[in-house]
């Protein structure tokens, strides 16, 4: 029932015929995708599959080859876009955190409110404290990053991404470079925000996480989208030979 | 002692020369730090005819000798230019020409020094920067250079002394810094040509040293920073 909800409600984020290389290997293979408002999209699959090289299109970290994006109302395969301006509402969690190390905390998130003139130096501190408590690091404003285990690092860079408060986020295998004690945390901060509503692109290897979260799950093997669904759809009735043999694999 | 003797007898000339010396080394220090970063910048830009510009540039420093890039700026673009009313007595003489070689000269090992500075920086740093709407330019301020500056500045300090020592060429255009000091002295004093050269040595290695302990010192303080 919630799924036909999320169906009517406006699209944030449209692709069409997506393709990229990077020289001569074809990485992804005519992707079309849609997102929807406040949904919350698991891309799973094996290594090499597209699936991270597909999220940094979304916001032009890779520039797509072919196809057409639009986040967001704008057409980011625009060569003319400002694409700055379209990234500001799009945040991006890193796999290995690429927090700012010649930053501490605070100045970490309130870098890009400040500098692109958003909030004042005041209003962004005040703001980056509220976001420190929501991730349970109000006591680090001060470190720095390397003072930080790497559950720590990940929820600051949560912080940072919210501190623009975007309408979307992107998470690039937020928890695959975490010791397995600090999975939990990171993935809670998501989950509040998935509840929150906030519209998510996931890429994942922790299936539990996307079965519980997700509102659909897109396997994708060598560039291809090669099924997609609700959670149930994929881990218990797939229907496509190469997902279930992954499924069997991961599970 | 015939050595301090001489050492006392050519202090006077000798600290009006350690100032010309420095003077010049400052100056082309500068003007190359400021060449370094632009160019340096050009290298790791992914605009082709910079990236072109700059290689030319550092090509041409890199596979020819100070002393002929010297004759070149001071007698061949004299030569070249006179006739458009070109001299470089007008702008400041044997002294504004060495200066315009040594900057060039170190400009393009600072960029260098600075490309390598900049690639060592993890390429996440500016992929964060830039997916929180940072232009190119700002990530590049605020992030990527500040994290480049301590790795590069040992290189950058080994520049300096470098550069220090190469002012000794610039003596052959006639400015009357350290070492051409020591020439004319040497040739006024046949008999003690041995004590005066090795005085000027020890100026040379007196403000080296001093700058390798000031850069010991800057070192220490910013990577505690970090």
């Amino acid at each position: 029932m919630e799924n036909k909800n999320i169906a009517e409600r406006p699209v944030k984020i449209s692709v069409k015929g997506l393709r990229k290389c990077f020289g001569e290997l074809e990485v992804l293979k005519s992707m079309d995708v849609e997102v929807h408002e406040g949904e919350v999209v698991c891309l799973i699959g094996p290594s090499g599959s597209g699936k991270s090289t597909f999220l940094r299109c979304l916001n032009k970290l890779e520039e797509a080859n072919g196809g057409e994006i639009i986040v967001d109302g704008q057409k980011i395969t625009d060569k003319k876009i400002n694409i700055n301006k379209v990234r500001e509402n799009i945040g991006m969690v890193f796999q290995h955190f690429n927090l700012f190390s010649n930053l501490n905390i605070i100045d970490n998130i309130t870098l890009a409110p400040v500098e692109l003139k958003i909030m004042s130096k005041e209003d962004a501190r005040k703001r980056a404290m509220e976001l420190l408590k929501r991730v349970g690091l109000e006591d680090k404003a001060d470190a720095y990053p390397s003072q930080l285990s790497g559950g720590q690092k990940q929820r600051c860079a949560i912080a940072r991404s919210l501190a623009m408060s975007p309408d979307i986020m992107l998470f690039d295998e937020p928890t695959s470079a975490l010791d397995p004690e600090m999975v939990g945390e990171v993935l809670d901060v998501m989950k509040g925000l998935a509840k929150d509503g906030m519209t998510m692109v996931i890429v994942t290897h922790e299936m539990g996480f996307a079965r519980e979260v997700a509102d659909r799950i897109i396997f994708m093997d060598g560039g291809y989208i090669v099924e997609e669904g609700t959670p149930d759809e994929i881990f218990n009735h797939a229907k496509e030979e190469r997902t279930i043999s992954f499924l069997n694999k991961v599970l | 002692m015939a050595f301090f003797e001489v050492l006392a007898g050519s202090v006077n000339t000798f600290i009006a020369a350690l100032g010309e010396t420095v003077k010049l080394a400052i100056v082309s220090l500068i003007i190359a730090t400021v060449l370094g970063i632009i160019f340096g910048l050009f290298t790791v830009s992914k605009v082709k005819i910079l990236e072109w510009i700059s290689a030319i540039y550092i090509g041409i420093i890199r596979g020819t000798p100070l002393l002929v890039q010297t004759f070149i700026i001071y007698y061949g673009l004299a030569q070249v230019l006179r006739p458009l009313g070109f001299q470089w007595k007008l702008i400041g003489g044997p002294f504004t020409a060495g200066a315009v070689a040594l900057s060039l000269n170190a400009g393009a090992y600072m960029a260098e020094i600075i490309r390598g500075g900049i690639e060592s920086v993890d390429r996440g740093q500016m992929e964060a920067a830039r997916s929180l709407g940072l232009s190119y330019g700002k990530a590049m301020q605020k992030i990527v250079l500040p994290q480049a500056f301590f790795t590069m500045l040992p290189a950058i300090i080994n520049q300096f002394i470098i550069t220090l020592k190469d002012t000794s060429l610039i003596s052959i255009i006639g400015i009357r810094e350290l070492t051409q000091n020591g020439k004319i002295l040497a040739a006024n004093s046949s008999t003690k040509v041995m004590i005066i050269w090795v005085i000027v040595a020890l100026y040379y290695l007196v403000v080296c040293t001093i700058l390798s302990k000031i850069a010991k010192v800057v070192e220490r303080k910013v990577s505690h920073g970090k």
